[in-house]
């Protein structure tokens, strides 16, 4: 599904990807793992086409298209989504009203009917019970005077009504208590299947107790400096970064 | 050029080279200002002598003034003398179908959804459909006049009701006012006039229906608009169709009246062509709008959506006289390119509980500088008065400039003001957030910017409502990205 060569960007002057190699196929869970500054958020950034970031080498593919050649907008119409690690505000447009208009972008993209209003709502309401979200939400402003649970909760909410291909999580557990993380970690995992990949980006092993993944990467300086299987993640857990990071030459970023 | 006083001092001295009777029967004055311009439009008007004494008094005081210099404007001097200020209502060139329009026109009412009868009406095609729409007017204007409601032009009230126009005509906004109030009233072509008598609640909104009509009133135009003891009425003017105008000083006067328990509703969709993208051509929009809340627990409510002219300088305003009165403002102003608006509102508390909502969005893009300027004065005789003011701006892309001058005066130690006010840039997070959703950069734009003006736009009538989230989408198009 995804294919990520030698993928090199960077922001505000400074390179942080050099040289990212990844291999996503449909139906697996990815953990990007790695200290802060390692280029985990810029990665999910660049994926969904943030155009403060500057790609400088390298090529994706995505479904067989260039994904880099594509908008933002197009990204998510193929069915890339991003749950972002800060949802921000949007005063004055209701979270449904938001909702559905992204819903009816996809549908249009695919050439497909607009969404009729009761049907969605009835959606709506079961996706909300998935991820244990009050109602009240729905009628008020996107992401506004939610609290941080709420917020990460309601990208997942947004993920499971909008049902992407490629799913990449950013730091979702970040600020979230064990309950919220328990939560968010059911909604994602009634959304593996088969068809779908995920990739979840995160600083710690503990959100992966949950959401258990196929693979796991270790992103140090911007390169993925080892892989393996979700063993690897109890034993950054258990020894930390240091270890690994001897591996790799260059030091930490600063963020 | 000098001040206008003394261009116009030195015509009026010259000998009025077309002569006042031959002329009489031309379809247009010439160019210019002076008595026997005014005297002229007066008896083209037919109108009785104390409207004439009304025009040469304000016209004599105009003479005394200087045009204001105080706004947040900037726009060459104006050659009062080069303006025509008599030119008799000329038919428009009626064309035979939608086809013969300029199809850049067709494409804008595309966008902003106007109804395909409205259409034809708007672009002057000649079609049956205009027949229906006048005969839609007249029985509505038949239903009112049942009730007692007086809705017909200025004119025609001059003709028929001189008793009201006598009484309330300069009430509010007396000729002294101001440079463009008293032009105003020296030379006005038409306009409205409304009269809703006591304790009839006016069941349509005003104009609706009507609007097309009222389209051609021309550049000086006047509305009265007087709530009796427990009336109410709700107004709407103008159009989200892209109004184009060879005049381009447009110097307009809005008087309301709200007496005991009575309330009015003033909305306004504003979009007079503001000038190309350099900024030429546009219209100067220079209007006064007051209202005076006379009885006790009146309440007047201005709404506006500004998104046309090249120079805006308006403040619909509120005399809170009557105890207990309540006074509104909500605007929502937008400056693209290279226009101007310096808009805002006063309050000024006189009766006892008076209260009054100030509720100000301005959005700048382009090169648009966008001014809110608002009075709230507490007179001594206000106890218990309260105000709170919002005034929030939006900024769009790195050229524009929102600027923001509230004057409070509170002469009673028992009044409270309130104020808020914010500016915030569209969010570069905000745009990827709604991109990264699916939403095109444009529909995220518009998506964005009509959150920012919810509080306004819910003051709406319905329909209004809509049109003007469309014509806030189409008035910022192009303006990121």
């Amino acid at each position: 599904m995804l294919e990520i060569r030698n993928l090199e960007a960077r922001v505000a002057g400074k390179d942080i990807l050099r040289g990212i190699d990844l291999t996503v196929k449909a139906g697996e869970v990815h953990a990007i793992m790695g200290p802060n500054g390692s280029g985990k958020s810029t990665l999910a950034q660049v994926l969904a086409g943030r155009d403060t970031y500057q790609v400088t080498g390298g090529t994706v593919t995505y479904n067989g298209h260039d994904l880099l050649a594509l908008s933002p907008e197009d990204r998510a119409r193929e069915g890339v989504f991003l749950a972002f690690q800060y949802p921000v505000e949007i005063p004055g447009v209701g979270n449904t009203y938001f909702l559905r208009s992204a819903v009816n972008q996809i549908h249009k993209h695919r050439g497909e009917p607009e969404v009729d209003a009761v049907d969605f709502l009835a959606l709506v309401r079961d996706k909300m019970k998935l991820l244990e979200l009050d109602e009240s939400l729905m009628t008020r402003s996107v992401n506004e005077g939610f609290s941080g649970g709420e917020k990460k909760r309601n990208e997942i909410f947004q993920m499971a009504v909008l049902e992407p291909k490629l799913c990449i999580l950013d730091e979702t557990d970040s600020g979230l208590d064990i309950d919220a993380l328990k939560i968010v970690a059911n909604g994602v995992n009634k959304l593996r299947s088969k068809d779908r990949a995920i990739i979840v980006v995160t600083h710690y092993q503990r959100l992966l107790n949950y959401i258990v993944p196929d693979f796991v990467h270790v992103l140090s300086a911007g390169r993925i400096v080892k892989s393996g299987d979700k063993t690897l993640a109890m034993e950054l857990e258990k020894d930390g970064y240091a270890g690994i990071l001897e591996e790799a030459a260059e030091g930490v970023g600063s963020r | 050029m000098g001040t206008p006083a003394t261009d116009i001092e030195a015509l009026t001295s010259q000998e009025y080279k077309y002569g006042f009777v031959t002329d009489i029967e031309a379809d247009s004055a010439p160019p210019g200002l002076n008595e026997d311009i005014i005297r002229l439009i007066s008896s083209k008007k037919k109108e009785p002598a104390f409207m004439l004494e009304w025009r040469l008094k304000a016209y004599r005081h105009w003479l005394t003034m200087t045009e204001p210099k105080w706004p947040n404007v900037h726009y060459p001097p104006i050659d009062y003398n080069s303006i025509i200020y008599y030119s008799a209502p000329k038919p428009k060139k009626q064309l035979k179908s939608l086809d013969e329009v300029d199809p850049e026109l067709l494409k804008t009412y595309d966008k902003l959804g106007i109804p395909l009868r409205e259409r034809e009406l708007l672009a002057g095609v000649a079609v049956d459909a205009v027949f229906d729409s006048v005969s839609v007017a007249t029985t509505f204007k038949a239903k009112l006049a049942e009730m007692g409601i007086i809705f017909c032009s200025f004119s025609e009230a001059v003709q028929n009701h001189p008793e009201l126009i006598k009484k309330y005509l300069g009430s509010v906004v007396p000729h002294t006012d101001n440079f463009f109030a008293a032009l105003n009233a020296a030379v006005f072509s038409d306009g409205s006039f409304c009269y809703i008598p006591k304790g009839v609640r006016c069941p349509m909104e005003l104009s609706t229906y009507f609007r097309i009509n009222a389209m051609n009133t021309g550049q000086f135009e006047r509305t009265l608009i007087i709530a009796d003891d427990g009336a109410t009425v709700s107004y709407l003017e103008g159009c989200t169709a892209p109004m184009r105008d060879t005049n381009q000083l447009h110097a307009a006067v809005v008087e309301l009246v709200a007496h005991d328990n009575a309330e009015i509703k003033y909305s306004t969709i504003q979009n007079w062509y503001p000038g190309d993208k350099e900024g030429k051509g546009g219209i100067y929009n220079f209007v006064t709008k007051r209202g005076k809340c006379a009885g006790v627990n009146s309440k007047i409510s201005w709404t506006q959506v500004e998104t046309g002219s090249a120079i805006t300088w308006k403040y619909p305003s509120c005399l809170l006289i009557g105890d207990g009165s309540i006074g509104e403002f909500y605007s929502v102003a937008t400056v693209n390119n290279y226009q101007q608006a310096d808009t805002g509102t006063k309050m000024i508390h006189i009766g006892k509980n008076t209260r009054s909502t100030i509720v100000s969005k301005g959005i700048s893009a382009g090169h648009g500088q966008n001014t809110y300027r608002g009075a709230v004065k507490m007179l001594k005789s206000a106890a218990g008065a309260r105000n709170y003011s919002q005034c929030d701006s939006l900024l769009i892309g790195d050229q524009c400039g929102a600027h923001t001058f509230p004057y409070l005066e509170v002469k009673n130690p028992s009044a409270q003001v309130e104020h808020e006010a914010s500016t915030s840039k569209i969010g570069e997070d905000q745009l990827f957030y709604c991109r990264q959703r699916g939403m095109s950069m444009e529909d995220s734009v518009s998506m964005i910017v009509n959150g920012f003006c919810k509080q306004v736009f819910k003051e709406l009538p319905m329909e209004f409502a809509v049109e003007a989230q469309k014509l806030l989408s189409v008035s910022l198009e192009g303006s990121v990205g």
